[in-house]
């Protein structure tokens, strides 16, 4: 385990292209409560925002959380100190995504059936959470 | 009162018939929406991360070809995308100039975004629309579903309260149904995690659609094809009688009295014969 926010690339690139600081969060949880896919989830919505204060971020790219994640903004509405978290989350996903060689999902993983009745919005947005 | 009309790829696809009835019903209400010439999908998500702006292109072009027209969208996800890229565009100056200039357009972030719902309550009025029903839904008991994507983030969206919304029942309220609240009328369906996470999208629904039922809901609007999809495939059967999903426009065209059904085949069939004289 790696427990340094120093330097970290994730995090300086977070406030920078999310406006979003972990350290604004002060642990409430109420993120957590208002979430609705958290059964599915091994780390809590805020459990993610400590790792990013903790800047754990072997850990955070190894996490279910950030892919279970289906960026509803409910969280978001919620949070008394008006921290997006749903924008941290696409952080998380996006320093996968990015090294290229960590795309979750493709046309493969689709079977027909769900090919003929899935709506297009699904598809495409499938893809472009999952893909780079 | 005139608009330009966004449909984006779902609607000319699995959800034609929101498109068909929110037609027909328009025109029966004097409000025309002219489809944009060009257009391409908005992406269905907007980039979180504002460094995206390959994300951004498809939607800023989309905005500026509304020419400074009120534009409006139907389907939940596509108005999202462009309200937040429009937000972007007049906030974030140097995204603003690196996309315009890609694009080689002029955009500065003007214009009326709005979803169809919203020209029926702030631009015709749910009064003058209750006026003009032919057939109101009596007796129907209808539920309204948000979902996310119209109300949050709700200081971009801006489209009703984010956790007490009242758009939904009151257009319901204006088509002679009667209206039920159910407590998960704002959460998340699961969205695309039905593709990749089929099981976290069955419990989210099935939370939705037994708070709806418990509620004494036998039917149940949305304006999100998602949300449609899962609300249909990712049900539990539970040998219960199902509640019936609908977009907003279906039950509209409904209490306006048209034979949108009739209407849809004789689209089909003009379709048909266009594509066969090709
Ligand atoms: S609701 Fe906001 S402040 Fe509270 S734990 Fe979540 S992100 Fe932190
Ligand atoms: S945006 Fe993600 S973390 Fe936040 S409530 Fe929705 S699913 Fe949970
Ligand atoms: S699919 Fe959603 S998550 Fe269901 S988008 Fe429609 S508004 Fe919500």
């Amino acid at each position: 385990m790696t427990a340094s926010n120093e330097g970290s690339r994730l995090i300086d690139e977070m406030k920078a292209q999310s406006g979003q600081d972990p350290a604004d969060c002060y642990q409430c949880a109420k993120c957590s409560a208002a979430c609705p896919v958290t059964a599915a989830m091994d780390l809590l919505p805020h459990q993610v925002i400590r790792y990013l204060q903790m800047g754990l971020e072997e850990e955070l790219s190894n996490s279910k959380t950030p892919w279970i994640c289906a960026s509803c903004f409910t969280c978001a509405a919620r949070c008394p100190r008006d921290l997006d978290l749903a924008r941290m989350m696409e952080g998380v996903r996006l320093t996968v995504l990015r090294k290229r060689e960590g795309n979750k999902f493709g046309p493969a993983d689709l079977t027909p059936e769900q090919l003929e009745k899935l709506p297009q919005q699904a598809l495409v947005s499938g893809f472009r959470k999952y893909n780079k | 009162m005139r608009y330009r009309y966004f449909p984006g790829c779902t609607l000319k696809g699995q959800a034609k018939n929101m498109e068909n009835t929110t037609m027909a019903a328009a025109s029966a209400l004097g409000i025309e929406l002219v489809e944009l010439e060009e257009w391409q999908c908005c992406g269905a998500v907007y980039p979180l991360y504002e460094d995206e702006l390959i994300s951004l292109l498809s939607p800023v072009r989309t905005l500026a070809a509304a020419e400074g027209e009120p534009l409006v969208s139907l389907c939940a996800a596509c108005h999202h995308v462009l309200k937040r890229a429009q937000e972007l565009m007049q906030r974030n100056e140097e995204a603003r100039d690196k996309v315009t200039d890609y694009l080689e357009i002029e955009y500065k972030g003007e214009g009326r975004v709005l979803h169809f719902l919203e020209v029926l309550r702030d631009d015709l009025g749910f009064d003058k629309l209750a006026e003009m029903i032919k057939k109101p839904l009596e007796g129907k008991k209808v539920a309204a579903y948000y979902g996310c994507l119209l109300l949050r983030p709700s200081k971009v969206m801006q489209f009703d309260d984010p956790e007490n919304p009242t758009i939904m029942e009151d257009f319901i309220k204006a088509l002679g149904a009667e209206v039920v609240k159910s407590p998960y009328r704002t959460e998340c369906c699961g969205a695309y995690l039905s593709v990749t996470e089929e099981g976290v999208a069955r419990d989210t629904v099935a939370k939705i659609l037994q708070s709806a039922r418990n509620a004494g809901a036998e039917a149940l609007i949305t304006a999100c094809p998602l949300c449609r999809y899962n609300l249909e495939n990712c049900a539990a059967d539970d040998g219960k009688e199902p509640v019936q999903v609908y977009y907003f426009s279906e039950l509209l065209a409904e209490a306006l009295g048209l034979q949108y059904k009739q209407l849809m085949a004789e689209a089909k069939e003009r379709r048909r014969v266009a594509s066969d004289s090709k």
